[in-house]
């Protein structure tokens, strides 16, 4: 009895530890983009003098963190209905029609999971660029590059084999009599896709929405390549890594510290809502960018 | 129109776009990354010069290039053996007994996975900074002030270690969570009847019974820690001091910048080799047989 004890009280000890070494970063930060110029000269243990909201306000203001953070928000959303509305047909039909190419296109997307953006961001990038060349010659104008939708398209794409994965796994686990009966009752495929399956499918959408609504959010290596013209719009995390690289040059501890708490609690409070779905769905899931 | 066109043309619209968006932004630029390495292409212009596997040539001759393959198989093998190890170590010990807040810590540990790099990269500079970072500070409370650089050029690699660690463990301790709570509890009650120790029980029974899912995420740590470490060093140290933290495909994003294409590609063309070769030798090294329960 005692050797149990004594085995429980070492693991909540290590358990208490880590806790700690996760929390007590986060909170001084969020401390820390509370206070004032002057006070991170000095012991960083101590608490704010005051609460200097002005940090936020000149996030938002000289660092356009407010414009970026709109930014990132479209290009987000608009990732994530591109990749609804093109993904939840394809695995739908991947998974549920046989036709000829059905099994050549699954292969296709299952070697696609293992080709990471990082991997050819830059092709991505020369592409739009030359595109942005013809189109110059063309019209005058190329609009390919330092384009929100491109960029949300881009997301998009590249999520793509990902979230068929899932929501082709999930199809296939659903019975065939809800599509017969819709279709005696005269329903076409399309309807019987929209109004039976879709719906029935709500679970893993939450799942793909979840894992990619991370993913864009907090995606930074597309962005920086795609929007690079000066003075352009950026998203979020591009923003901040400006303002880190700015930071040390200009010594705006408290206004860099605002900026990343922006970034950082949407994800936080999206977390804390549903952190019990987000782990669930990680083992249905299991795959990771 | 008959039922059989109807089927196909339905089939054909939910699949197009998809497939579409799939070739022109993942299989095209996938393709380009190999065909580009054999080309010297124009920083600003589309010219395009073949050069066989000249880029290859000099690219093993670089030595900068050769400290960031270094790096790049350092950080895989210390990631994920600490990473794994400690990731085990805690799903066991919050599914094997009921402890109090056990999903409290769940919680908690995940946290660092669902923060954007560029914030964890921000808090780790809190942390590392010199002169009144987190951790000097706290390790010159336990005597004389301590002022580690541990962005320099010795410590570099380790503070990226450390970082990559913090943002992985709770990850893989979710997913081996749920495996391990697949063991029946039936297996550990006769152990335990038979006098076998926790050490025993974890390495006898837990290991092997979840042996599959240990392949599969091997894998990806694999795929995964050469990803990350890329943009931990990007959004950290940007490869400095000198080089001392570069990794492969951070090496590759340099040279774009530079507007050494070709250069780059042939960098990426490596890795992107390296790590399927890996990847398929450590699945066929820990293959063994599937046990049953």
């Amino acid at each position: 009895m005692k050797k149990v004890s004594l085995y429980k009280t070492f693991v909540y000890i290590v358990f208490s530890l880590l806790s700690i070494t996760v929390l007590v970063p986060l909170v001084w930060v969020i401390l820390a983009s509370l206070k004032q110029n002057h006070e991170f000269y000095g012991n960083p243990w101590t608490l704010p003098e005051g609460i200097y909201v002005q940090n936020y306000i000149e996030a938002f203001k000289t660092a356009e963190m407010g414009e970026y953070m709109l930014s990132s928000a479209v290009v987000t959303a608009l990732a994530l209905i591109i990749l609804l509305v093109v993904a939840l047909p394809a695995s739908y039909c991947l998974s549920r029609f046989s036709f000829f190419g059905n099994g050549v296109l699954n292969t296709l997307f299952m070697a696609g999971l293992f080709i990471n953006v990082n991997y050819i961001v830059v092709p991505i990038f020369l592409m739009l660029r030359d595109g942005d060349n013809i189109l110059r010659q063309l019209f005058g104008n190329g609009f390919l590059l330092n384009n929100l939708f491109v960029l949300a398209l881009v997301y998009a794409s590249t999520a793509l084999p990902f979230t068929i994965y899932l929501l082709s796994s999930y199809f296939a686990t659903l019975p065939y009599d809800f599509e017969e009966a819709a279709y005696i009752d005269g329903a076409g495929y399309f309807e019987a896709m929209v109004k039976i399956m879709l719906p029935l499918a709500k679970p893993s959408i939450i799942t793909v929405v979840l894992f990619n609504f991370l993913s864009f959010w907090n995606e930074y290596i597309i962005s920086m390549t795609l929007l690079s013209k000066a003075g352009g719009t950026r998203t979020l995390p591009v923003g901040l890594m400006n303002l880190m690289q700015g930071q040390q040059a200009k010594a705006q501890y408290g206004i860099m510290y605002a900026g990343l708490v922006l970034v950082m609690l949407p994800t936080l409070i999206l977390y804390i809502l549903v952190q019990k779905k987000l782990t669930e769905g990680m083992t249905v899931g299991g795959v990771k960018g | 129109m008959n039922a059989v066109k109807r089927k196909n043309l339905f089939v054909f619209l939910c699949v197009a776009p998809a497939v579409v968006l799939f070739f022109i932004f993942m299989l095209y630029p996938t393709f380009s990354v190999f065909r580009m390495s054999f080309f010297e292409r124009g920083a600003y212009s589309n010219k395009e010069a073949y050069v066989a596997f000249e880029n290859f040539k000099v690219l093993l001759n670089d030595t900068r290039f050769i400290r960031a393959a270094q790096n790049t198989i350092f950080l895989i093998v210390t990631v994920t053996v600490i990473t794994m190890s400690l990731s085990l170590i805690f799903a066991y010990f919050l599914t094997r007994d009921r402890i109090f807040g056990g999903n409290f810590f769940r919680v908690v540990f995940y946290i660092p996975n669902i923060l954007s790099v560029v914030v964890i990269a921000g808090v780790f500079s809190a942390i590392y900074d010199a002169d009144n970072g987190l951790l000097n500070s706290f390790l010159s409370l336990f005597g004389k002030k301590i002022t580690v650089l541990w962005k320099g050029e010795e410590t570099v690699i380790f503070s990226l270690i450390i970082a990559l660690v913090w943002q992985a463990v709770g990850y893989y301790m979710v997913m081996y969570m749920a495996s391990m709570s697949a063991v029946p509890k039936s297996m550990y009650e006769s152990a335990s009847l038979d006098g076998a120790s926790r050490l025993y029980e974890f390495f006898k029974i837990t290991l092997p019974l979840i042996w599959t899912n240990l392949r599969t995420t091997l894998t990806f740590f694999i795929i995964s820690t050469i990803n990350m470490a890329f943009l931990f060093v990007r959004a950290m140290t940007s490869g400095g001091p000198n080089g001392a933290s570069d990794v492969v495909l951070s090496f590759m994003y340099n040279q774009k910048d530079d507007g050494l294409y070709g250069y780059s590609m042939a960098a990426g063309v490596l890795i992107f080799l390296f790590s399927f070769l890996l990847s398929f030798a450590v699945n066929r090294l820990t293959k063994r047989k599937v046990l049953q329960f």
